[in-house]
């Protein structure tokens, strides 16, 4: 049983998330909890690098654009089963990281270099997949409808939430696995101190690939989660710097380097963004576009600035069952 | 293969393009060679510039040159005090929360101007926007010939600043040990803030040499921000005369590029350039050796 302990709050966690699409019924309701947890799973991906690794990405739309667009392209252009394009998606993802995390980190770029150098890298993506034609270039490409478990399309949402539930889930169980493992207290040794981690015979090169490999294949499944769900990708939304911003915001927000982060993160952050807008709307009488972003740069700053370890540094109990 | 003048062409075009590209880098490269911090608002706070730019000519009918006598002086008072209130105690000098603060402010400004001017793209007309000079068999466009000039003059001024005035000096002496600045008497956070001003006061002059010729949205400055880092890195993070001639090159890349290849790859080069540089050189061309 003490073997488990460590993974029972995320099961718990995991619980009171599978329950919510019962109680929520609204199909707004559960649109946004899907797109909410997708965000929580690419947050993932980013926290396992940057939160962990201490290697803050500005691209990881690399990762989430290949993902998304593999298993697009996977299946409307060569007709394979998006369940079978799902591994080859998630595995290209992967392979975009270690090239990323190749080329950056033997060339030794740290900190504003490697997150300059890791933007670029999303806005080369996004350049080319906006003329390539198997992309669909400027005007995207379109899933075909299909609606059947059986082909990644589900008619209940409530179905596709818990799928999104699993991805997430499994990650956060390997996350916490990795966390208390060798590679995880490696990883945070090159966090903490590159050079220190280097005299006691860590591999820093091999465990900062080795991080950005697993980073761009979780945050690729979160693309693939985001592509079958919504059925449409153009380059600006698979490559685009939203997600980038995204992924970085959800585990900066809820706690940086924690397994629950990206989660808590990714949803105060759209239950707070969605409030305000409702209440804009509802005090101005019409929309006021990137209102909710403005708040997100507000909390950005003021954790960087007030509260380094997010919202969960922030709630000491929770903090002790988390550590 | 294209003829002699269409090329020649578009190298002048690249140069007068590449010149504003310059101004912007130079606000860059200046606060990072004094403050070692990469700015990630830069581009966000040229969109505002240009928003400002817009609204004085809209509202009041100022001439977007004219212009320079307000938003000069306010982006140099806008960028001191964010400096001073908000990236300098909120990021503790560590260079990630530094980058995160900054791309905190870049998300502020871009979206509370998306709010304020939705996502139209706009631009002003004035009675010379389309005037040509002619030299020889070419055309060049008034409004950018200007812009030519006025970055050299705003960098002449600049270097005169640093190399001559008492604040010039401090600057210099900040940049170089900033421990040993403290020590005989410079109040190192002032520094910090004016440096911090004197790059966002490029980017109000930038601003007016564009508008006249140039469109402005929300999410302009994206499309400068990243071409400034290219320009930074290449000429050498925190090098003056870099940021110049890192600035004409990668206009000339750019308009023959998009010549060679089409509008929308040819930002491609840029950004291949970028990556390689920092691959393989990141102390740029004219940088010191790390």
């Amino acid at each position: 049983m003490s073997a488990l302990r460590p993974y029972a709050a995320i099961l718990a966690v995991l619980a009171v998330l599978a329950v919510l699409p019962v109680v929520f019924t609204s199909g707004t309701m559960q649109n946004f909890l899907i797109f909410t947890l997708i965000v929580a799973l690419a947050g993932q991906g980013w926290n396992l690098l940057g939160g962990y690794g201490g290697q803050f990405s500005f691209g990881h739309a690399s990762f989430f654009g290949t993902g998304a667009y593999a298993i697009a392209i996977l299946q409307e252009r060569l007709g394979l089963n998006p369940w079978l394009a799902l591994p080859i998606a998630i595995g290209l993802g992967a392979l975009v990281g270690a090239v990323i995390g190749t080329l950056a980190f033997r060339a030794r770029l740290r900190g504003s270099y490697f997150a300059l150098v890791t933007l670029a890298f999303a806005e080369v993506f996004r350049i080319v997949a906006n003329v390539l034609p198997v992309t669909g270039g400027a005007a995207g490409i379109l899933i075909r409808l299909n609606v059947d478990p059986l082909n990644f399309q589900f008619a209940d949402r409530a179905a596709f939430h818990w799928l999104t539930l699993l991805f997430l889930g499994a990650v956060m169980l390997l996350v916490r696995a990795l966390e208390r493992g060798r590679f995880g207290a490696r990883l945070v040794a090159v966090r903490e101190n590159e050079d220190a981690a280097r005299a006691l015979g860590v591999d820093v090169l091999r465990v900062k690939i080795a991080a950005i490999t697993l980073s761009g294949a979780i945050t690729a499944a979160a693309g693939c989660l985001y592509a079958q769900k919504f059925l449409y990708l153009d380059a600006m939304i698979a490559y685009g710097p939203w997600i980038s911003v995204e992924a970085l915001l959800a585990p900066i927000i809820g706690g940086l380097g924690t397994v629950f982060g990206p989660v808590l993160g990714a949803f105060v952050l759209h239950g707070i963004g969605e409030l305000t807008k409702t209440w804009i709307a509802t005090l101005t009488g019409g929309a006021l576009p990137g209102v909710d972003l403005v708040l997100f740069g507000v909390l950005l700053i003021i954790t960087v600035g007030f509260a380094p370890r997010g919202i969960l540094g922030l709630l000491p109990r929770l903090r002790v069952r988390a550590a | 293969m294209y003829s002699p003048e269409i090329l020649l062409t578009a190298v002048l075009n690249g140069l007068m393009t590449g010149s504003v590209y310059a101004l912007i880098a130079l606000g860059l490269t200046l606060v990072y060679g004094v403050l070692h911090i990469i700015n990630f608002a830069h581009g966000a706070t040229l969109t505002a510039a240009m928003f400002a730019v817009y609204v004085l000519h809209g509202a009041a009918g100022l001439d977007p040159y004219v212009a320079m006598i307000v938003t000069v002086p306010g982006l140099f008072a806008l960028g001191y005090a964010v400096q001073r209130l908000v990236i300098g105690p909120a990021s503790h000098g560590d260079d990630g929360n530094i980058l995160l603060v900054t791309l905190g402010l870049a998300i502020i400004i871009e979206n509370a101007l998306l709010a304020w001017f939705r996502s139209d793209t706009r631009s002003i007309d004035v009675p010379y926007g389309f005037s040509v000079i002619e030299v020889g068999t070419l055309f060049l466009s008034l409004p950018r010939v200007i812009a030519v000039f006025g970055v050299l003059l705003v960098a002449l001024l600049l270097w005169l600043f640093l190399a001559r005035s008492t604040t010039g000096q401090a600057i210099r002496a900040v940049a170089k040990e900033k421990t040993g600045a403290a020590l005989v008497g410079i109040d190192v956070g002032h520094i910090y803030a004016v440096t911090f001003g004197l790059g966002a006061a490029c980017l109000a002059v930038a601003a007016s040499l564009l508008m006249p010729t140039f469109l402005v949205n929300p999410r302009i400055g994206n499309a400068f921000v990243l071409v400034a880092f290219t320009i930074v890195v290449l000429g050498g993070m925190g090098s003056i005369p870099g940021a110049l001639l890192g600035g004409l090159f990668i206009g000339v890349v750019e308009s023959l590029s998009g010549l060679f290849m089409g509008e929308s790859l040819g930002q491609i080069g840029i950004f291949l350039i970028f990556i390689l540089v920092l691959l393989i050189r990141p102390t740029g061309l004219f940088g010191a050796k790390a």
